[in-house]
């Protein structure tokens, strides 16, 4: 069923058990079937997905600590391959790059030509894929495939990737998958799911094609006593999540409450600097580039992303319709937690933490709603 | 908000982001700084494939400069080529201003939901328009004109800065004839303007030929003109769900991906432009939305 997106939530969930070196296979095997394998690493003091060829490149033994405005690597006492949360990548970097060239133009003798460009991207697998980042997977598949329009270069890719999720066995201050119902266990959206244990991991199938890999690997049924370890290890993550958003009626708490003076507020702390937007799995804001050849003959259309913080996003007409930060930060609060829900049918928050993590200034939506719902101060 | 139904067929092309190329074949100038475009696509089956609903626009693209919104500004009935009238503004528009007959550019297209005129049915119909706004407000005129007894009293409230502005005025005869009552204002008078002088909802205002109370108020122009004309109608007994006005943003993509052109909970490329009143009257009152 190559192409077909992983429907994991019909599948019976029988267990399975593979050693670390058995598990350690698993990405030469992908490799040998021709996916570039994109797992955790760590790179500049912080863990993101990039191509891996080896286990080996697995943040092994780190974790990373997070609170508003903050983030650092820090050592674990043991020796744990997934042993972290999220960092300040998101699998849309491989579905939706940064950049990405659509289009060319040739000037030819009978005027101008237009064509799409055949995107060239490799057939990817996703080691480590959180369950808030399956959800997020799922609302950008609403947003580029499930429409009037499909985006080729998305679907090409998505369709392709194979997604191997990891269960949280840790979660971080700045998480909140609970109260957007997207997390911690992953139950849906994956060719395979990994609990990592003491000794190895625990393999949930949730595909043909996944099953195809486990198949490829020694593996045994996992036993009660390994069953009940996976579960108890998932059990802490979700003891350890306390942040919360109350999402009841959100959409209509925010939009009916576009002036309150709240907004003021979180403007004369934020600097507009577009982090949030950058670090979300979910933002899909864009522009697009002409980019010319010296003859002019040739000229590219190039997408990269955006951000409604950029001063300039709002242009129209000579002018800005968003002038300030105010304006700014009420648009990807109430975009992301109200009128996602009327344009995508889904809220467009994962709960992930991210924006909360990597802002520079510590800014945190669940606070800000809730102080807009009148519940603190 | 529900997405619009895209009414109109779009030329084919895989890639929604691709442009397909059409000619210029007519430039009419309008007046001063407003042109009219036609445009023929080159390829025959997105030609004979193309349709597009009063109010709906096109993506028009000039490599090298850009790619911008048009409403179509023609009669729907006819099989083209497609008209698109065109202030010159800043970059892509005044690249535009560089072409002749001839010349080629790529179109996208049509995007968004129309005016509704199914709602014109049995009714009253004014139509406000502000300057440019007449351009997408045309092919409602066009339709209009051909319908017989189906119709109350047909308006058309014309606004512009000066007399020398106001557009398709060449064609208001024609459209009295067919049943128009056309009324103008201008902002600013010359000294052989003898018409009315001040906003356009002056001539709301003052109009006395329609039952409010079941007419259809069709309103495009600057969003302040907009807001007023539709507080306007309201006060004049209009119903706010016989209200339409068709908004305007940034926009880059026109099908809901890039989300520059993002207003309240709508995409105005996707759920837009033409939008009924009463569903978006709270977010008109928002400044910087
Ligand atoms: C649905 C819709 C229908 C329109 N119909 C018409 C029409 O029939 N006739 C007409 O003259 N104009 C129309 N406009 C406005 C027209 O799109 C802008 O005047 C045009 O984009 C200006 O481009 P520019 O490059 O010359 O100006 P610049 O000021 O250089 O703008 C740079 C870029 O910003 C964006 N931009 C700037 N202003 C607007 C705007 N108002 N709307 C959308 N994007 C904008 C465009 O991508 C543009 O290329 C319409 C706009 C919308 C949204
Ligand atoms: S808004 Fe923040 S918490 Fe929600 S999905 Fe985006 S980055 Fe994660
Ligand atoms: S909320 Fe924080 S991360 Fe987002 S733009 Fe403002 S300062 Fe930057
Ligand atoms: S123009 Fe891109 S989302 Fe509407």
């Amino acid at each position: 069923m190559a192409g077909e997106l992983a429907d994991s939530s019909s599948r019976k969930k029988e267990a399975l058990f593979a050693n670390r070196e058995e598990f350690a296979r698993i990405v030469p095997l992908l490799r040998e079937r021709g996916y570039a394998v994109i797992g955790p690493t760590i790179e500049q003091g912080a863990i993101v997905y990039a191509p891996i060829d080896s286990v080996e490149q697995l943040p092994i033994g780190w974790t990373d600590r997070q609170e508003a405005g903050m983030y650092r690597l820090e050592r674990r006492a043991d020796d744990a391959w997934f042993g972290y949360v999220v960092g300040p990548f998101s699998w849309k970097q491989y579905l939706f790059p940064p950049h990405t060239k659509m289009s060319e133009s040739l000037l030819t003798a009978e005027g101008w030509e237009f064509r799409a460009v055949e995107d060239d991207a490799p057939m990817y697998a996703f080691l480590g894929v959180r369950a808030c980042d399956l959800a997020a997977l799922a609302i950008q598949d609403r947003v580029f495939m499930n429409g009037p329009y499909v985006d080729p270069v998305y679907e090409k890719r998505r369709r392709r990737a194979l997604t191997i999720a990891v269960n949280c066995t840790q979660a971080a201050p700045t998480c909140f998958c609970a109260s957007m119902g997207t997390g911690p266990h992953c139950r849906y959206g994956f060719d395979i799911a990994v609990t990592e244990l003491s000794d190895g991991f625990l393999l949930e199938v949730g595909s043909e094609r996944g099953e195809e890999i486990v198949s490829g690997l020694a593996t045994s049924a996992a036993t009660e006593l390994q069953m009940a370890e996976a579960h108890q290890r998932r059990a802490r993550a979700v003891a350890q999540i306390t942040r919360k958003l109350d999402t009841h009626d959100i959409r209509n708490v925010l939009l009916s409450q576009l002036e309150h003076p709240r907004w003021q507020h979180v403007a004369e702390r934020c600097l507009s600097c577009a982090n949030c937007t950058m670090v979300c799995p979910t933002c899909f804001c864009c522009s697009v580039e002409e980019v010319a050849d010296l003859a002019e003959t040739r000229v590219e259309r190039h997408r990269s992303w955006d951000s409604c913080f950029n001063w300039n996003f709002s242009y129209m007409n000579g002018g800005i319709v968003r002038q300030d930060i105010r304006a700014r930060y009420r648009q990807w609060l109430t975009h992301k937690l109200a009128s996602w829900i009327d344009q995508f049918g889904v809220s467009g928050c994962v709960g992930c933490g991210r924006c909360i993590t990597w802002c520079p200034v510590g800014i945190d939506l669940t606070e800000e709603v809730a102080v807009i719902r009148g519940e603190a101060t | 908000m529900s997405t619009a139904a895209c009414a109109g067929v779009r030329p084919d092309s895989a890639h929604p982001w691709v442009a397909t190329p059409a000619t210029i074949v007519r430039i009419d100038q309008e007046v001063p700084g407003v042109a009219t475009y036609y445009l023929e696509l080159c390829d025959e089956k997105a030609r004979s494939d193309y349709r597009f609903q009063p109010g709906q626009f096109n993506m028009l693209y000039l490599p090298g400069a850009g790619e911008i919104a048009i409403s179509v500004s023609g009669d729907p009935a006819a099989a083209g080529p497609y008209a698109h009238t065109i202030r010159r503004a800043g970059n892509v528009t005044g690249s535009l201003w560089q072409l002749k007959v001839g010349d080629k550019l790529g179109i996208r297209g049509p995007f968004g939901s129309g005016w509704p005129l199914g709602e014109c049915q049995g009714r009253d119909v004014v139509l406000v328009a502000g300057g440019i706004g007449l351009a997408p407000l045309r092919p409602v005129i066009y339709s209009l004109s051909k319908w017989e007894n189906e119709l109350g009293r047909r308006v058309l409230l014309c606004g512009a800065r000066s007399p020398e502005t106001l557009l398709y005025h060449s064609q208001y005869l024609q459209w009295i004839e067919a049943g128009w009552q056309v009324e103008t204002t201008v902002d600013r008078a010359s000294p052989d303007w003898n018409g009315h002088v001040g906003a356009v909802t002056l001539l709301l205002e003052r109009l006395r030929s329609v039952d409010a109370s079941r007419a259809v108020l069709f309103c495009c122009g600057p969003e302040v003109m907009m807001k007023f004309s539709a507080m306007v109608a309201l006060r004049r007994g209009w119903s706010a769900d016989r209200i339409w006005i068709s908004m305007e943003r940034n926009m880059q993509c026109a099908v809901g991906w890039c989300g520059h052109c993002q207003w309240g909970p709508a995409f105005i490329c996707r759920d837009g432009p033409v939008f009924r009143y009463d569903r978006i009257a709270p977010f008109l009152d928002v400044p910087g939305l």
